[in-house]
């Protein structure tokens, strides 16, 4: 190290010592993120390494269940419900103008189980519980209780992250599943009640045009969602920055990071199932 | 553990710190520090804020990996063990934290009784036996079992850390600043805790602290540190290692400086970055 710091020439004057520094400050962003990325792969191992060698306690398990799941189905029900009734307003103009308003319950529930209820649920729950999470392991990491844990014998990860995680990847398919149901719940009845669609069309056009796979595509998806949102909000907890400002940058952090990993994972997913899909029903029509 | 050839009269130390290494980015926290404690000793660290005390404390336990170095323990390097090793390695460790660490969501029985708990060998019953002898032992009532760690004084907390530290009867004790932020009279309490308990137990002991009373009360043997951003490229980082006897007469300025505590040049330095 100090051989590099020796041999370092002084940085150019004028023009080129301005983009010098702009490409040096470059390197050094790509670089933190490249070695963020890698910290948070080895904590992501050490998670499955723990999860799998030695059971969770249930002291533990059991108030992290509480908190991911049960005290967000509230929230994530309503978020659901309003989806479902915001997507019927929206989409009745266009469909009244072709005569297809029975179709509304085609288009929004599939919209639902395949996207929107996935990825409410997940932002629900980074928003609700990442930050939460991020913020209490942080404090935790300044006052040193995650240090004193460890020199207890127990190890942090093995303790704090693990029945989080679990709670999240267990939990996050059914909060989706609610989601749905309060979606097509709340869409319709507004287009029943509200718009008066006729029930029976809209129920069939749904029933025939949603199908076990795109209820699988959502579910499926929502478990990486809530792997994402437990790894990087636990992360971000384990490596916060002293002091006030750091545990409160932890907490929005880890909401953002978590909210993009969502919809990139969500992306890539998405083009994953929909081959899979081609792969075993190369014939049908395709649906979306 | 092939050195122990070379100090054939003297036990074999408890812990052997060789060559340690740290830094944080590009500040450098430790150089090349090394030093042995032996059984039923009490070493002092000590040094002005910002020298690496309790970087260095943490290292014993690999709470933070320095970069270089080796600690080793009965027959093991700390420093070099795996996640698994390390967990079962640290229940022979007490760590008494600066701010004592407790867990906020759990009571102060649950705090004390938590290594305990992590043990895994031990029936509720005498669990909660040994909490409540714990507790007396740093003279604290009963009343404070259900208590929260928020609702205890700093000296509490203190002795909650202690008992906590205490609980599974650790063969080393490492105390990061017991007294500080501490009164006076509370101060000399947890003295005379740390003191009792290395006569009632014969643990070993490692104390980081810039308390001479506390240095005076306890250690067996000091050994001083020194910031390295006040140290030339190559200057050793431990400027004394003895007994608190000849730290009282040594010769460095420096360290006199800081037994006495006396601003010195410092002055000089906070006039002339006022200027």
């Amino acid at each position: 190290m100090s051989q590099a710091s020796t041999t370092k020439s002084a940085p150019p004057r004028g023009v080129p010592g301005v983009v010098y520094h702009w490409v040096a400050d470059l390197g050094q962003v790509v670089l933190g993120w490249v070695v963020a990325l890698g910290d948070l792969t080895l904590f992501a191992g050490r998670t499955f390494s723990w999860m799998f060698t030695r059971l969770p306690l249930r002291e533990t398990l059991v108030p992290n269940f509480y908190q991911i799941g049960v005290l967000s189905l509230p929230v994530v029900a309503l978020t659901g419900t309003f989806i479902g009734m915001v997507l019927a307003v929206q989409s009745y103009a266009q469909f009244r103008l072709l005569s297809l308003e029975t179709r509304l319950g085609a288009v929004i529930n599939m919209s639902l189980v395949r996207e929107l209820g996935p990825v409410l649920a997940a932002t629900m729950l980074a928003g609700r519980v990442g930050s939460a999470m991020a913020a209490e392991l942080g404090t935790m990491r300044v006052t040193e209780q995650i240090d004193a844990l460890a020199s207890m014998g127990t190890n942090p990860i093995h303790y704090l992250v693990v029945p989080r995680f679990l709670a999240c990847i267990f939990l996050i398919p059914t909060l989706t599943v609610m989601a749905d149901f309060m979606g097509v719940v709340g869409g319709a009845f507004y287009s029943i009640g509200i718009l008066g669609i006729d029930s029976h069309h809209y129920w069939i056009h749904s029933q025939n045009f949603v199908g076990g796979y795109d209820l699988f595509t959502g579910v499926f998806k929502s478990v990486f969602f809530g792997a994402a949102i437990a790894l990087i909000s636990c992360y971000r907890g384990f490596h916060c920055d002293p002091g006030a400002e750091g545990v409160g940058r932890a907490a929005t952090q880890a909401f953002v990071y978590s909210f993009v990993s969502i919809l990139a994972l969500d992306l890539f997913l998405g083009i994953l199932l929909d081959s899979i899909y081609l792969l075993i029903w190369p014939h049908l029509p395709r649906l979306v | 553990m092939s050195q122990s050839a070379d100090r054939p009269e003297r036990p074999e130390p408890v812990l052997r710190v060789r060559g340690l290494c740290l830094r944080f980015g590009s500040q450098e926290v430790l150089r090349e520090v090394s030093f042995s404690v032996f059984p039923g000793q009490t070493l002092a660290v000590i040094g002005e804020s910002g020298c690496g005390k309790t970087v260095l404390l943490k290292s014993l336990v690999a709470l933070i990996r320095p970069q270089r170095g080796e600690v080793w323990f009965h027959g093991h390097d700390m420093l070099a063990l795996g996640d698994r090793e390390l967990t079962q390695m640290r229940l022979r460790f007490g760590f008494v934290f600066q701010n004592a660490a407790l867990f906020d969501s759990l009571s102060v029985e649950q705090n004390i009784a938590f290594p305990l708990r992590r043990q895994g060998n031990r029936s509720e019953a005498e669990i909660r036996r040994l909490v409540r002898r714990r507790l007396h032992e740093v003279g604290l009532p009963e009343s404070v079992l259900a208590k929260k760690p928020a609702e205890l004084s700093g000296g509490m907390r203190k002795r909650v850390g202690l008992a906590r530290a205490l609980a599974v009867s650790p063969e080393v004790i490492l105390y990061d600043e017991p007294t500080t932020g501490l009164d006076p009279i509370m101060s000399d309490v947890i003295n005379e805790l740390i003191l009792r308990t290395q006569l009632r137990e014969n643990v070993t002991s490692v104390i980081v602290t810039h308390d001479m009373r506390t240095v005076q009360k306890t250690a067996d043997r000091v050994l001083m540190l020194y910031p390295l951003g006040r140290l030339r490229p190559g200057e050793p980082q431990v400027l004394f290692e003895g007994t608190p006897q000849q730290l009282q007469q040594a010769d460095d300025p420096r360290v006199r400086q800081f037994v006495r505590g006396e601003a010195g040049q410092r002055l000089q330095e906070l006039d002339e970055t006022a200027v």
